[in-house]
């Protein structure tokens, strides 16, 4: 084992992984990030904390995951290059595994245009590969990123995205082996909607025998409504929503269309669970943590394995 | 080149309103490539400066002139002869021909009359796009020749990012991905296999990391 992290020993095991996510509220209100990763209890092996995810101010990552360490839940730190340097990150990598926070995820983060603060100086010192190539140094050469060898450096297991919607879509398989020579060691990906496409993507993954190097988990994301679907089609960048995602959504009352939107979510599970080379999912129910425990234990992933 | 864009006259008016008689300075080198701070544009804004303090019922005297480089001392030193009489100086060059008439003419005010934007170049007529941010340390050769440092929002070593779309980038529709023209061009060049590689975190004190650079060449001192 490289870490501690439960996330490594999940897969270690041969056990099909499930994480889900926990978003920090904008505000100093701890008991809504201990409400939101309740729900989360027992039928997850880990849970993202986002960093300030859309660009919109929030509580830290950081200090989010420090509070679901607190009641017993592993988070999975992620981090952004987009908001600071490469000593405030490593600070914050340093002072996350002191809190026995010991998975991060490393991303670029939506560009500052999105969110409220469109006027914030942009950062970008590392990009999320290069994000990775520093956890991975502090962790196997007890090096921080400007070359100083020093004692107990973080030992994280490594996580990073991928969107194989994303264009151009004939680069996006070699975009995760440089992920992997970078030193990543799981990947979470982008909301699957299009599963003829993703699993297009997963072949020329297994082409190259690239899901033996990484551990790659499937990213879901329940709709509520056919307006949420409509929504992620045409305004959140890089997502790819099939037109008959929203027909089926639009063909039942709107009272139902959560409860559709769920039932789409469970089958795309069950497809994504028999593809060769998946070793778990994402699970995003964004504002929507309470309906976790129904959409794991309907698709067979209940209860999860005790690796600890 | 060096890009510029004329201010708002509004603003210019505002730095210049306590003075009867200006000296407006233009500069021929990039600034008048660029159509911000040339001959051309010195008249139009002598012009309409007159104009808007007339109708403020105040008669303003502006003195015009074009220097051949406004960041060279050996041209900025020409203008002394004209400093007498004016009470302030307008520029129209990029912020480094601004800065250097307030080194050499220190008692009398200087103000700028354009925005210095970017080095870029010309992309069609009355289009100029960003392409340098000069970092100190050209990494071109293993880009196909576009950089993402001054072509990528999130200024990517290794990208694309996720939302790369159609060869457009997720900020805009009217602004090019640089990862999906790299990736065009390497693919062009036959160079793809050389994507995978990772390009390592930026030394960043060859660029403004390192505080206001210099160059100094004893060959030519």
């Amino acid at each position: 084992m490289k870490t501690n992290s439960v996330l490594e020993k999940v897969f270690a095991s041969g056990a099909f992984a499930v994480t889900s996510e926990c978003g920090p509220p904008r505000g100093a209100m701890p008991e809504i990030v201990r409400e939101k990763a309740e729900h989360l209890r027992g039928y997850v092996d880990a849970v993202n904390v986002t960093d300030n995810q859309t660009a919109m101010v929030r509580m830290s990552s950081f200090a989010a995951s420090v509070i679901l360490k607190q009641i017993g839940l592993n988070p999975v730190l992620q981090m952004v290059t987009r908001d600071r340097n490469r000593i405030a990150m490593q600070s914050d990598l340093i002072g996350a595994y002191s809190h026995d926070i010991n998975t991060v995820l490393c991303l670029s983060g939506d560009h500052p245009f999105f969110g409220d603060h469109a006027m914030a100086a942009n950062v970008y010192d590392l990009d999320s590969v290069q994000l990775i190539q520093t956890v991975k140094e502090m962790r196997d050469n007890g090096s921080l990123q400007g070359g100083a060898k020093v004692d107990n450096l973080p030992r994280m297991f490594i996580g990073a995205a991928a969107n194989p919607f994303a264009d151009p879509f004939e680069l996006r398989v070699a975009r995760l082996a440089k992920k992997i020579n970078a030193g990543v060691d799981f990947i979470q990906t982008q909301c699957i909607y299009n599963l003829d496409k993703f699993e297009k993507w997963m072949e020329g993954i297994r082409e190259r025998g690239l899901h033996k190097k990484v551990s790659i988990m499937a990213g879901v994301t329940p709709m509520k409504s056919e307006g949420m679907a409509k929504y992620m089609k045409n305004k959140v960048p890089g997502m790819d929503v099939p037109d008959e995602i929203i027909k089926r959504m639009g063909g039942v009352p709107k009272d139902k269309q959560a409860q559709e939107g769920i039932d789409i979510s469970i089958e795309s599970i069950q497809r994504l669970k028999a593809i060769e080379g998946v070793s778990g999912i994402h699970l995003m129910a964004i504002e929507w943590e309470q309906k976790v425990p129904e959409i794991i234990e309907r698709a067979g992933l209940y209860p999860r394995p005790d690796v600890a | 080149m060096i890009t510029a864009e004329r201010k708002p006259l509004d603003e210019i008016m505002s730095y210049i309103e306590p003075y009867h008689r200006i000296l407006l300075v233009g500069c021929n080198e990039c600034v008048t490539v660029c159509a911000a701070g040339g001959r051309k544009e010195v008249a139009m804004l002598s012009s309409a400066l007159q104009l808007a303090s007339m109708k403020n019922g105040k008669t303003l005297s502006v003195n015009e002139l074009t220097l051949e480089r406004q960041c060279d001392p050996e041209y900025v030193d020409t203008l002394a002869p004209q400093i007498e009489g004016a009470e302030a100086i307008v520029s129209m060059a990029c912020g480094c021909g601004v800065q250097e008439l307030a080194r050499r003419y220190g008692q009398v005010r200087v103000f700028p009359a354009v925005n210095t934007k970017f080095m870029g170049a010309s992309e069609r007529a009355g289009v100029w796009a960003e392409r340098c941010q000069g970092c100190g340390d050209c990494l071109l050769g293993l880009t196909g020749g576009i950089c993402p440092i001054a072509r990528c929002s999130k200024r990517l070593f290794n990208g694309p990012c996720g939302g790369s779309n159609n060869g457009k980038c997720e900020v805009s529709s009217e602004m090019d991905c640089a990862w999906a023209l790299i990736w065009e061009k390497m693919k062009e060049l036959g160079t793809t296999d050389q994507y995978e590689a990772v390009i390592s975190a930026k030394d960043w004190r060859s660029g403004r990391g390192g505080g206001p650079r210099k160059i100094i060449r004893e060959d030519l001192q």
